[in-house]
């Protein structure tokens, strides 16, 4: 246990180098370059317009529809990452009892498709 | 104290020094993508490219970086202030992070955990945060729009990079990246998974954002998308960040795909060249195939992409991944 942990302690390391250097990054351009803020300068672009209202407003429900079938497929492809590496071990018997899971997740998928939740128009 | 200098210090230090090898020769890598890019491109249109900044313009990504870190950082009046110069930090360093597990030849590898694809497979999923805080924090609309558009785009082909990803695993048995390395000595997998190779070649350049997936930042209508409100060196994190996202990209389809850092024959003048060469030389080709595909294709529209991610490569790389399996299982060439 000690060991496989000791294994993770680099990106640990290496996590806290990476943000050093972006903080570093960011507040030296701070420090060194002139900060002159000006109203017109900080308003949302909106290509020579003042903004007309908040950006944050309503926006169309595939996006959701699209982040809910990504749970579900990208759930899947987590299933299939232990089963594809003892698939040596189960053999006929783990390749038949997956064929019948991603079937079962297929007809869900075509019934997707059939009901449009898969169109952009 | 000497326990403390032998046991905890030098390691350290040594692991910092390692980090640091691998850091700045990325950050250079990056540099200098951006200066192949212009040149490239601009040598398929017939022009000259950037040729002042120092001989043959080499100094340009130079002066570029230095442009940046001179600029007034802008932060718009109604942004969320805080996630608004976290986003950009995040980009950059999920971008940095994965190289962790990167085997750059036999045994040069920082970290070598046994779940390294799945390492690679999870930081680049979050990658998507620093996309979409950034759409939000700017509280203006063509961020917010781009945000979307590019949330939206990265999650559809990443499940197609992934059920590709399992497709390897199975021919392989590990999870382990120099594992994967190692069980292309005889046949790189380029060629018994050639379909496989080539929707994930696909699935990169949408992941990244890249040409002709590049909708997030289509400068004909979002101006320049997510970061449209980013300036300094916030933007130039988000830049250094997906430059790095598109080597790290080309790495993982070197190892996946074209034998990491395996010599192409193992036979007399290919092997004396030592491994990291060859990884390099292969994140080169597949770096310029990134370059080439921009500078030949049109953009895609909104639906077509979504299309082409949903009801093309996810439906196929399911069947092909099954094909795969029954195959391997039906033959017994499975590894055991």
């Amino acid at each position: 246990m000690q060991s496989m942990l000791a294994e993770y302690l680099p990106i640990l390391i290496f996590l806290g180098i990476a943000v050093a250097v972006a903080g570093a990054a960011i507040g030296a351009s701070f420090i060194v370059a002139r900060q002159n803020p000006d109203p017109e300068k900080l308003s949302p672009y909106e290509c020579g317009f003042d903004a007309f209202d908040d950006a944050r407003r309503r926006f169309d429900v595939r996006f959701y529809l699209v982040a809910l079938l990504f749970i579900i497929f990208d759930l899947e492809v987590a299933f299939l990452f232990p089963w594809a590496i003892t698939l040596g071990d189960t053999g006929m018997f783990g390749f038949w009892s997956m064929t019948l899971f991603l079937f079962v997740l297929t007809v869900g998928f075509a019934y997707e498709w059939r009901k449009g939740a898969l169109e952009w128009d | 104290m000497a326990d403390f200098w032998s046991g905890y210090a030098l390691p350290t230090a040594i692991i910092v020094a390692q980090i640091l090898a691998i850091v700045l020769p990325l950050l250079l890598a990056v540099a200098y993508l951006t200066y192949a890019e212009r040149k490239v491109i601009a040598s398929m249109q017939m022009r000259r490219g950037p040729n002042v900044v120092g001989p043959f313009g080499l100094l340009q990504p130079i002066a570029d970086g230095v442009k940046l870190l001179f600029k007034e950082t802008i932060i718009p009046a109604g942004a969320n202030r805080v996630v608004f110069v976290a986003a950009p930090m995040i980009t950059f360093t999920l971008s940095l992070v994965a190289w962790a597990v990167i085997p750059f030849g036999e045994g040069i590898v920082l970290a070598d955990i046994n779940v390294g694809i799945l390492y690679l497979f999870a930081i680049s999923s979050l990658g998507v945060y620093g996309v979409v805080m950034a759409g939000w924090a700017s509280n203006s609309k063509y961020p917010f729009l781009g945000a979307l558009r590019s949330a939206a785009q990265m999650v559809s082909y990443e499940v197609s990079i992934g059920f590709v990803m399992v497709t390897v695993l199975l021919c392989v048995g590990s999870l382990n990246l120099s594992d994967i390395v190692n069980a292309q000595r005889t046949i790189w997998f380029a060629v018994p998974l050639l379909p496989m190779f080539v929707i994930f070649f696909i699935s990169a350049l949408a992941e990244t954002n890249r040409a002709p997936f590049d909708l997030p930042e289509s400068e004909s209508e979002l101006v320049a998308g997510y970061f449209s409100e980013y300036s300094s060196m916030t933007f130039a994190l988000f830049f250094l960040g997906e430059y790095a996202n598109m080597i790290l990209m080309s790495a993982s389809t070197t190892i996946l795909f074209l034998g990491g850092w395996l010599p192409p024959l193992d036979i007399a003048p290919f092997n004396w060249i030592p491994g990291p060469i060859w990884f390099g030389a292969k994140i080169a080709l597949v770096l310029f195939g990134f370059l080439w595909v921009r500078a030949t294709f049109p953009r895609y529209r909104y639906d077509q992409l979504m299309r082409l991610g949903w009801k093309v490569f996810l439906p196929f790389t399911l069947f092909w991944l099954m094909v795969t399996a029954g195959v391997l299982v039906a033959f017994d060439w499975l590894p055991k």
